[in-house]
């Protein structure tokens, strides 16, 4: 699905990703943790081509295609999610204009017809109820107002729509309370096959009690210094990161 | 960036020398003589005459139009004038089968009533119902509330700032729509009220001259949708249209003015309004640019607790130019206001925007914001934005700021980020921009008219869809402009 090789990435003339590599098969979900500043939301916008992040070596290949051939839009309609940080709110385009865009832009890619309006405004009322979120959202600006749970909600919305075959879930749970946290979590494992992995990155172990990955990963220093299964989450929780500090080095 | 396209002006090439401001003041009274008007209406329309003669030609100095030149004005030659008619004579050549004028008219649940070149078409309108009379037909009632209000708004500006085409409105005004609602009275409908700018076969310029009168009364109800429309592309028109606005104590308006008549069309155009104790108005305007288009609104807060609402949109592109200036005087204590302003500029066109809020002496505990942003999608769009605030309370609060702004680029990079083509993802969020203040409006059938109107604009032309690298220079651009 996703293959990283000794990726070294900047931002803005800072060298922030050293030779990080990773592997990622269909089906399987990945965790990725570690400290402010280790490269986590970094890693999320290199994969989806932000611009500003820079590849200055190394290779990703996604669904074996080049990824650095490809645009943003084009890794997207590809079947590559970034679920974000912090949404970005934008007044006055409607939610369901945006929703409805962008699923066509993927269909069209995959070769499958546009959906009616009326059949996507059911398809985008019955999945924001999914997620419970109102379907009076649906008509409101992009995320505009929303509260932080929300934002979060409407995230996961738009993946369950998108169906995407890569999920990059970057601090989702940063700001949610359990409730949320737990419907954000839901939603993510109603989405869980062989087909389709997940990037979780996160701060805390909470979250994988409820996403409970196949592997755990820690970034430190802009570079993956230990890998393990889940339990490897549950001693960064008891023991924090100070203990991997020597490994960084 | 798109490259700009010649204006469409079929006579812009001709030969025909061009008359200047004095001939312009010439055929001007010239016309308003030769109008057929009501005989009470003699006194008002004689001093408009006297009064417009009176008037300087604005010039570069002259404040209220410094940032527009009436240069294209004098694109209309001695014939055009001869040929140019106010409140038109149906007899004449002009082509407006019903059936054309329909298809220029929004479907809305509302009164209809049609205007073409300022004369009412009762062909395509509705009957008029109880309070709506025309100055033609006025009885001796209507024609006592029409003195006791018409020009009275526009008359009460201070002489420096008095706009020398309202006084040119008065002294053409020979025809116009008094719309009264009574006491404690709502309307059951919205007023729909068209102007239709005719196609006439032999092509000459039309001139028109078109008059609103509203007067809502202690403590009634009232919406008005005003649209101004014409009926070819290729008609060349001057449009000097003036509705003026009496809200009695605690009495509420919607207003609604749509200007959305093709480049051809020349339009004049002000909304007067007078607020008493606790009324309320809502407004909203948009108006795409034309070789000239100028909108003015004047409102003054004479009894205090009023409040008021008035957004704006205006899109030019090509070398077209729109120019909103707008006054709001807060006399009395208690007072609200809000204004906020968005546009979108384009190619070589031009806008203007001069938003004035004067709070005197007396005007304590007063609220006023206004603000105005701009998107800039050309280096060569030029927007002279001039927000004024003038206060001499000491209790109040007010706000103002004008923005020049470019699409956010993080917005580009989320909708990008879903699969969303980047040309897509401008045309949303240029779109976005502006659709923030039409989702405020109060009809649902006036949004999803205008909406299509718009979205079709939008996508059939690129010069308003914000490219985030060619706005930073017109960013510069503007900036000394205001300097």
């Amino acid at each position: 699905m996703l293959e990283i090789n000794k990726l070294n990435a900047q931002v803005e003339d800072s060298h922030i990703l050293h030779d990080l590599s990773l592997s990622i098969k269909a089906g399987e979900v990945h965790a990725i943790m570690g400290p402010n500043g280790s490269g986590k939301s970094t890693l999320g916008n290199v994969l989806t081509g932000r611009d500003g992040y820079e590849v200055l070596s190394g290779d990703i290949t996604f669904n074996g295609k080049n990824l650095q051939d490809m645009g943003i839009e084009e890794r997207a309609r590809e079947g590559m999610f970034l679920a974000f940080q912090y949404p970005v709110e934008i007044p006055g385009v409607s939610n369901m204009e945006f929703l409805k865009a962008a699923v066509d832009a993927r269909r069209k890619h995959q070769g499958l017809e546009e959906l009616s309006s009326f059949d996507f405004m059911k398809l985008a009322r019955d999945t924001s109820k999914k997620v419970s979120l109102d379907p009076s959202f649906l008509k409101r600006g992009v995320n505009e107002g929303f509260s932080g749970g929300e934002k979060k909600r409407n995230e996961i919305m738009q993946m369950m729509l998108l169906e995407p075959s890569l999920c990059i879930l970057d601090e989702t749970d940063s700001g949610l309370d359990i409730d949320a946290l737990q419907v954000v979590a839901s939603g993510v494992n109603a989405m869980r096959s062989s087909e389709r992995s997940f990037i979780v990155v996160t701060h805390y172990q909470r979250l994988l009690d409820f996403i409970v990955p196949d592997y755990v990963h820690v970034l430190a220093g802009g570079k993956i210094v230990k890998s393990g299964d889940k339990e490897l989450a549950k001693e960064l929780e008891a023991k924090g990161y100070g203990w991997l500090e020597g490994e960084v080095a | 960036m798109s490259v700009p396209t010649a204006v469409s002006n079929a006579r812009s090439a001709s030969a025909v020398a061009n008359v200047g401001a004095a001939e312009f003041q010439q055929h001007a009274l010239a016309l308003a003589d030769a109008q057929q008007s009501p005989a009470w209406l003699a006194a008002l329309r004689e001093q408009g005459s006297t009064d417009f003669a009176r008037t300087a030609w604005p010039g570069r100095k002259t404040e209220q139009w410094k940032y527009t030149t009436l240069q294209s004005f004098q694109d209309f030659t001695a014939a055009d004038w001869g040929a140019g008619r106010v409140a038109g004579d149906r007899a004449r050549d002009a082509v407006h089968a019903a059936s054309v004028v329909s298809s220029q008219l929004l479907t809305l649940d509302a009164t209809t009533l049609v205007f073409v070149d300022g004369v009412f078409d009762a062909e395509v309108s509705d009957a008029l119902p109880a309070g709506m009379t025309l100055f033609s037909n006025a009885d001796a009632a209507a024609q006592k509330l029409i003195k006791d209000y018409l020009g009275r708004i526009a008359g009460s500006v201070d002489t420096a700032r008095r706009n020398l085409f309202a006084m040119l409105n008065n002294a053409w005004a020979s025809e116009g729509l008094l719309l009264h609602v009574p006491r404690q009275t709502t309307l059951n409908k919205p007023v729909y009220i068209a102007h239709v700018s005719s196609l006439s076969t032999s092509r000459e310029p039309t001139v028109s001259n078109q008059r609103v009168l509203v007067v809502v009364e202690e403590g009634a109800r009232a919406e008005i949708v005003e649209h101004y429309v014409s009926q070819s592309a290729e008609q060349q028109a001057f449009v000097n249209a003036m509705t003026e606005i009496h809200l009695g104590n605690n009495a509420q308006l919607h207003h609604t003015r749509l200007n959305l008549e093709p480049e051809s069309v020349s339009h004049i155009g002000g909304v007067y309004l007078n607020l008493q104790r606790d009324s309320r108005f809502n407004g909203f305007t948009i108006a795409e640019g034309s070789r000239l288009k100028r909108i003015d609104y004047q409102m003054n807060h004479c009894g205090p607790g009023a409040e008021l609402n008035l957004d704006g949109v205006y899109l030019a592109r090509n070398k077209q130019l729109v120019d909103y200036h707008t006054t709001i005087e807060h006399r009395v204590p208690n007072g609200t206001s809000k204004e906020v302003f968005r546009g979108i500029i384009g190619d070589r066109a031009k806008a203007v925007f001069n938003g004035r809020i004067h709070i005197h002496k007396d005007a304590q505990k007063t609220l006023a914001e206004l603000n105005n942003r701009n998107l800039l999608t050309s280096s060569n769009a030029e927007i002279d934005t001039k927000p004024e605030l003038e206060i001499y309370a000491d209790d109040v609060r007010c706000a103002h700021g004008a923005t020049i702004s470019q699409l956010d680029e993080t917005a580009l990079y989320y909708l990008q980020s879903r699969g969303i083509s980047p040309a897509q993802a401008r045309v949303m969020l240029s779109f976005g921009f502006i659709n923030e203040l039409l989702q405020g409006l109060p009809h649902e059938e006036i949004k999803t008219a205008l909406g299509t109107h718009l979205t079709a604009l939008f996508a059939a032309d690129r010069a308003l869809v914000s490219d985030v690298g060619a706005v930073e220079t017109g960013i510069t651009d503007a900036a000394s402009e205001r300097s």
